[in-house]
């Protein structure tokens, strides 16, 4: 049979898939293994066991000089920062991407100033957010929105327009009012879109978070790689990228468990990310 | 003509450039079932649509009831499109209850508790009679395209519109469940006495269901300039007792050299 009508079984599907990791980490581990041959003391290519250690005691043992659980501090600073500024970016998407791509006038208003803003490439805001903000959360906070905002509103607003027309004309002869065409028919068909675009906004807003937090910062999971590397500490930051890597399917699999659970009826047809 | 329910005067439709209608006279009578067939492009959904509101005339005058047509689409007429015609994101009950719910709930559009019940009970017979009660439950992309449409209707008809406009509402269905439909559709027309028109692609529908049929198609041709001239009603027919005289589909629609024709069936 030709390669492209044989499909691998459930089993096989699923060692594929593992197939590529493992020898990533075989390969590491041989390298790894190599260099320490040379120089039992390498800092560049820990062994597995070292980083574990070091993961364990920024989990599990307080830090000595502030008594904390670095891990979890970092951690818990990180995902409220991009919490905060995902759940505000959403709510500037949602309302303003709904007046775009329903109301007309709204579009000839807000869609060019959006799209002009949208190029803007964030970083370059970010001395402007410390010099008005401050060092603190704000700058940090503002940063993941101004970085996502216009982007996820565009897409909720091409969401919008992307309504079979039908819908809303049959709306209109079922005697609804504009505000309840909102709330009935151009969310709902609107919602799940916007989870999709938030779900590709998170690749984005972690960059721009961890790089807040490199820039200026007390904790957080971006500082705390930034500061370690002074140190070339790789038994730290190696396992702190996988856990943020980690986080960051984590947090793209309950989204998207959450819009089957709550829009069952946008996922009956044919497969989605 | 007593009863004159719609009457259209010299209307023109135009998109840029291209003229697609022009010179549509029309005068229907309250309770009439009129059919429009026409080829491909000729305008037929486009005059639907004006009869809608979604679309305005060029040129001309529409009047419902003597009065200036909306000039958008309001709850006194009803619509079913081939596709898209059902909100995909509500249950067969929830499409059901939508115009309910937009009436007693002003802001939101969304009834709770009591209200909502009692609005679920009201809907029960429409449900019986489209055959939809077992399927109650269940979203649009899980029924069949007969039963969507079913559902399309039966929405359509909620606000008790005097106009139900049906653009090419059978197009995508099998021809036995298509018959069905006619079935139905004849029912509701003789029960609710609306007037109701109904662009097609096939004739035999058109004979069939109407008591009314127009055809659309183009008068004048200059070949250099295709888009100069629109096309009007050309064939009038009234189908109310018997079709034996009615002509056939190629008196109807005669050969040009100058174009292809779309496909009649």
């Amino acid at each position: 049979m030709r390669i492209i009508n044989r499909n691998p079984s459930r089993l096989t599907n699923f060692y594929l898939g593992l197939l590529p990791f493992a020898v990533t980490a075989a390969a590491y581990m041989i390298a790894s293994h190599y260099r320490r041959l040379d120089n039992p003391s390498d800092k560049l290519l820990p062994s597995i066991g070292d980083m574990g250690a070091s993961f364990y005691r920024m989990a599990f043992v307080p830090d000595r000089r502030s008594g904390d659980l670095l891990l979890w501090i970092d951690t818990a600073d990180s995902l409220w920062r991009l919490g905060f500024g995902m759940a505000l970016a959403t709510l500037f998407a949602l309302s303003i991407g709904l007046m775009i791509g329903f109301i007309p006038h709204a579009r000839s208003a807000l869609a060019p100033y959006i799209a002009t803003f949208s190029l803007i490439p964030p970083v370059t805001v970010l001395p402007i957010l410390f010099i008005i903000f401050g060092l603190g959360e704000a700058a940090k906070i503002a940063l993941i929105v101004i970085g996502t905002a216009p982007v996820m509103t565009r897409a909720t607003a091409q969401a919008v327009m992307d309504i079979p027309r039908e819908l809303i004309i049959k709306a209109e002869t079922l005697g609804a009012s504009v505000l309840q065409m909102l709330f009935r028919v151009v969310l709902p068909q609107t919602l799940p879109r916007l989870i999709t675009s938030l779900r590709l906004a998170l690749a984005p807003a972690w960059i721009f978070l961890i790089s807040a937090e490199a820039i200026a910062s007390t904790t957080g999971l971006g500082y705390r790689i930034f500061l370690v590397r002074r140190y070339l500490a790789m038994d730290i930051i190696l396992p702190y990228v996988v856990w943020i890597t980690l986080l960051a399917f984590i947090i793209d699999r309950l989204l998207r468990w959450l819009s089957r659970r709550a829009f069952p009826w946008d996922h009956l047809e044919g497969d989605s990310l | 003509m007593s009863d004159v329910l719609i009457s259209v005067r010299n209307v023109s439709k135009a998109y840029g450039e291209t003229l697609v209608l022009e010179r549509v006279n029309l005068d229907v009578e309250s309770e009439t079932f009129c059919t429009i067939v026409g080829a491909s492009g000729c305008g037929k959904s486009t005059f639907l649509r004006m009869l809608l509101s979604q679309e305005r005339p060029t040129g001309g005058t529409i009047k419902i009831a003597n009065e200036p047509i909306a000039d958008e689409p309001t709850p006194d007429r009803g619509i079913v499109f081939q596709r898209y015609s059902v909100f995909s994101h509500l249950t067969v009950e929830g499409n059901l209850l939508l115009a309910t719910e937009f009436q007693h709930a002003p802001l939101t559009g969304r009834l709770m508790g009591k209200a909502r019940a009692s609005a679920l009970e009201a809907i029960e017979d429409t449900l019986e009679k489209i055959g939809l009660s077992s399927a109650r439950k269940r979203y649009p992309a899980q029924l069949s395209g007969g039963m969507q449409q079913r559902l399309a209707i039966a929405q359509a008809l909620l606000k008790k519109p005097k106009i139900l406009l049906l653009d090419e509402p059978f197009g995508a269905l099998d021809p036995g469940i298509r018959s069905d439909m006619h079935a139905l559709l004849r029912q509701l027309w003789k029960e609710l006495g609306m007037t109701i028109f109904m662009v097609t692609h096939d004739i035999h529908e058109a004979f069939k269901l109407g008591t009314r049929m127009l055809v659309f198609d183009k008068v004048r041709h200059d070949p250099h300039q295709p888009d100069a001239f629109g096309a009007t009603i050309t064939y009038d027919l009234s189908l109310k007792d018997d079709n034996t005289n009615a002509p056939e589909a190629d008196e109807l629609f005669p050969a040009r050299p100058d174009q292809t024709k779309g496909p009649l069936t």
